[in-house]
């Protein structure tokens, strides 16, 4: 870890500390502000959930590219691209064409027949207990494995820009971000996390705005002539500009990068986090205009992160990038001081301050997000609904949220703190993959086919979510490579990263026999309501 | 079946004020009338296939880089090469596509159930 760019950047980080510190700190005064002010307005359970549903279709659309928009897309793609060139660029497209799923089939319909979480749609038709526990224990997997991944990058990111390297700081990073996650969600509920959210939303679009304009600059506007000095400086050549460095080496890594890239696009209309935003708008028309606006957002960010990308691998050399993070997390921070001036350079220092706070801030949003979004599934689907079988008062259940953030905060912290030495990166992938096999099949179906049951959904959700956490449980993911969460162990004995490929199917096909092999005869007046309302709005409020 | 507390307007304790719901019966009746089936077929026979035409395209493009390096890498002019320009073909068809669903959306769908919605919270 000790090699010319680390050091300078540790030492630009060492010396400049005072003002990532104060960027950091302007951030979490002005999000506890506006917390604080969310807070004295969060009454009802319809605040505290879906933000008093009255955001705007734009507001929403910034909040839910705050909310998407993780350290993971923003430094890891980056990062990636750096590293291997266009196959770090494949990771983007299926995160963008994903939206698509939720433009068309998914967010207007969730929109119009829920009410404050994913299981509010899956129960409709429903015995509700059942498939709201079924719903509510896919929430909080999704949730936790997608907020452990955070977190864990958080010690090891926020660390590495302020130059911490001690285990304590690292753990006390974790706990900061935790501490603060809590804080958000429990006093301003909604309201407070989607304002985070468009804050955040802002810094990192216009960070990552400058930043490109000054790589562009320095190439004359010209992508080939910034393409092909990444090709000539990563020492690749034409190769790098070409599919297949990270993902063509063998028959193996070609079919994991297919599922890969079906968990991704099958993956996001299934995310929690995300669905639950699709509730804070008045209307399933505010509802499709977010998704547009997040279309645009998101879309614009990720073309931004190709030249981010490729810009770092022209301007650094890969050992360097390698040298700070193995992964390439830290390539677009390094390649923002290079762009300012270098190391010694007061412009290096500002900008790489600019893009650790975009970074932090990122981070807070995400986890907020995240932690609102299972919190809400526990007090809505399993206390309110299984637990207190509907009789819960909104009261008592907006008590029960603002408990389950604390717990599922504190849990977070504890497991993000154990985990900051493990390669968790792929617990994103997971998340996806989990999403997409339990979640989406689930919600198609409810919404679209009239002859799904209640088995069926058990059957898709446990089926698909089980199938999905087995199979990356003995995957090289976490034993058996040196890149492995436990390196030292070895019990994988399933060849591919991600287990979409055969989870999705799964979880498909398992809706489907379920309910053509249940006794259960599907309740067509139910199916009435859902797919009225979820095409027209009747009722919706 | 449906034995346990039934979802939405449950304990009607929610502060926003929802229009009156109206009965089963009256969602049966409409669910099967023409003019819901209309706005179905509408809604239908455009986003299902063009989702199904979406995801192929996609993995076309995932298949292509995977499997088809050589005609990827085909450099069409300066550095740029046929796997960067469908790469960001899927970012143009994406747009595209939200865009013309939207259309669709606010000149057929919209004020179909707009006109169903009326009337059935108008009976209720």
């Amino acid at each position: 870890m000790s090699t010319p760019v680390l050091l300078a950047a540790g030492n630009a980080t060492t010396e400049h500390r005072p003002l990532i510190i104060a960027l950091f700190g302007a951030f979490v005064v002005a999000t506890l502000a506006i917390t604080v002010w969310a807070g004295r307005q969060t009454k009802s359970a319809a605040d505290f959930y879906a933000g008093g549903r009255q955001f705007t279709g734009f507001q929403n659309g910034l909040a839910i590219s705050g909310d998407y928009m993780s350290a993971a897309s923003f430094l890891g793609i980056a990062g990636a691209i750096a590293l291997f060139g266009y196959d770090g660029f494949l990771y983007s497209i299926g995160f963008l064409v994903a939206w698509l799923v939720a433009l068309l089939l998914v967010a207007e319909p969730l929109r119009n027949s829920g009410r404050f979480t994913m299981g509010d749609v899956l129960a409709y038709r429903m015995r509700q207990r059942p498939v709201r526990t079924a719903a509510g224990t896919s929430t909080i997997v999704v949730s936790i494995f997608y907020l452990l991944a955070q977190m864990a990058g958080a010690g090891v990111l926020v660390s590495l820009l302020l130059g911490i390297t001690s285990d304590g700081g690292k753990v006390a990073i974790v706990a900061l971000v935790g501490l603060l996650m809590i804080v958000y969600v429990t006093i301003g509920g909604m309201k407070g996390t989607t304002w985070v959210q468009m804050v955040k939303a802002v810094l990192l679009i216009a960070g990552t705005l400058l930043i490109t304009f000054l790589i562009l600059l320095k190439f004359h506007f010209n992508v080939s002539e910034l393409l092909g000095a990444a090709a000539t400086n990563s020492g690749k050549g034409a190769a790098f500009l070409e599919p297949g460095l990270k993902y063509g080496a063998t028959a193996t890594s070609k079919l994991d990068f297919l599922s890969l890239g079906i968990a991704l696009v099958l993956g996001t209309a299934g995310l929690p986090h995300i669905l639950i935003r699709f509730y804070t708008v008045p209307t399933a028309k505010a509802a499709r205009k977010s998704v547009n606006w997040a279309i645009g957002i998101i879309g614009a960010f990720y073309l931004m992160t190709i030249v981010l990308g490729f810009g770092a691998a022209a301007l650094l050399k890969n050992s360097d990038i390698v040298a700070s993070n193995k992964a390439g997390n830290t390539a677009a921070p390094l390649a923002a001081l290079e762009i300012g001036g270098g190391a010694d350079s007061t412009g290096g220092a500002i900008l790489l301050a600019v893009i650790s706070a975009v970074a932090f801030a990122t981070i807070l949003a995400v986890v907020a997000g995240l932690t609102l979004a299972s919190s809400s599934s526990f007090a809505h689907d399993i206390y309110a609904n299984v637990i207190r079988r509907g009789k819960a008062t909104e009261k008592e259940e907006v008590r029960a949220a603002r408990w389950a953030t604390v717990l599922i905060g504190i849990v977070s912290i504890a497991l993000g703190a154990l985990a900051r030495d493990l390669n968790v990166a792929g617990l994103v992938a997971l998340a996806f993959a989990v999403a997409a096999s339990a979640n989406l099949p689930t919600i198609l179906y409810s919404l679209f086919w009239k002859r799904f049951t209640t088995q069926g959904a058990l059957w898709s959700i446990y089926g698909g979510l089980i199938s999905a956490v087995v199979l990356v449980l003995f995957s090289p993911v976490v034993s058996g490579k040196p890149t492995s969460m436990f390196k030292t162990a070895d019990f994988y004995w399933f060849p591919l990263e991600n287990p979409g490929l055969v989870s999705i199917p799964l979880g498909f096909l398992l809706g489907w026999l379920g309910s053509i092999l249940s006794k259960e005869e599907p309740d067509k007046g139910k199916y009435a309501e859902l797919e009225v309302k979820s095409l027209t709005g009747v009722g919706a409020h | 079946m449906a034995t346990e507390a039934p979802p939405p307007p449950r304990n009607g304790t929610e502060t926003d004020h929802g229009p009156a719901s109206p009965t089963t019966e009256q969602f049966i009746e409409v669910q099967e009338g023409a003019e819901f089936g209309e706005l179905r077929r509408t809604y239908r026979s455009f986003a299902f296939p063009l989702t199904l035409a979406f995801i192929a395209w996609y993995l076309l493009y995932v298949l292509l880089s995977n499997y088809a390096g050589g005609f990827m890498g085909t450099k069409v002019f300066g550095n740029i090469n046929v796997a960067l320009i469908l790469g960001l073909g899927q970012f143009l068809t994406t747009f595209l596509i939200a865009w013309l669903y939207s259309r669709h959306a606010a000149r057929r769908l919209d004020p179909r159930a707009e006109a169903i919605r009326t009337r059935m919270e108008g009976d209720a």
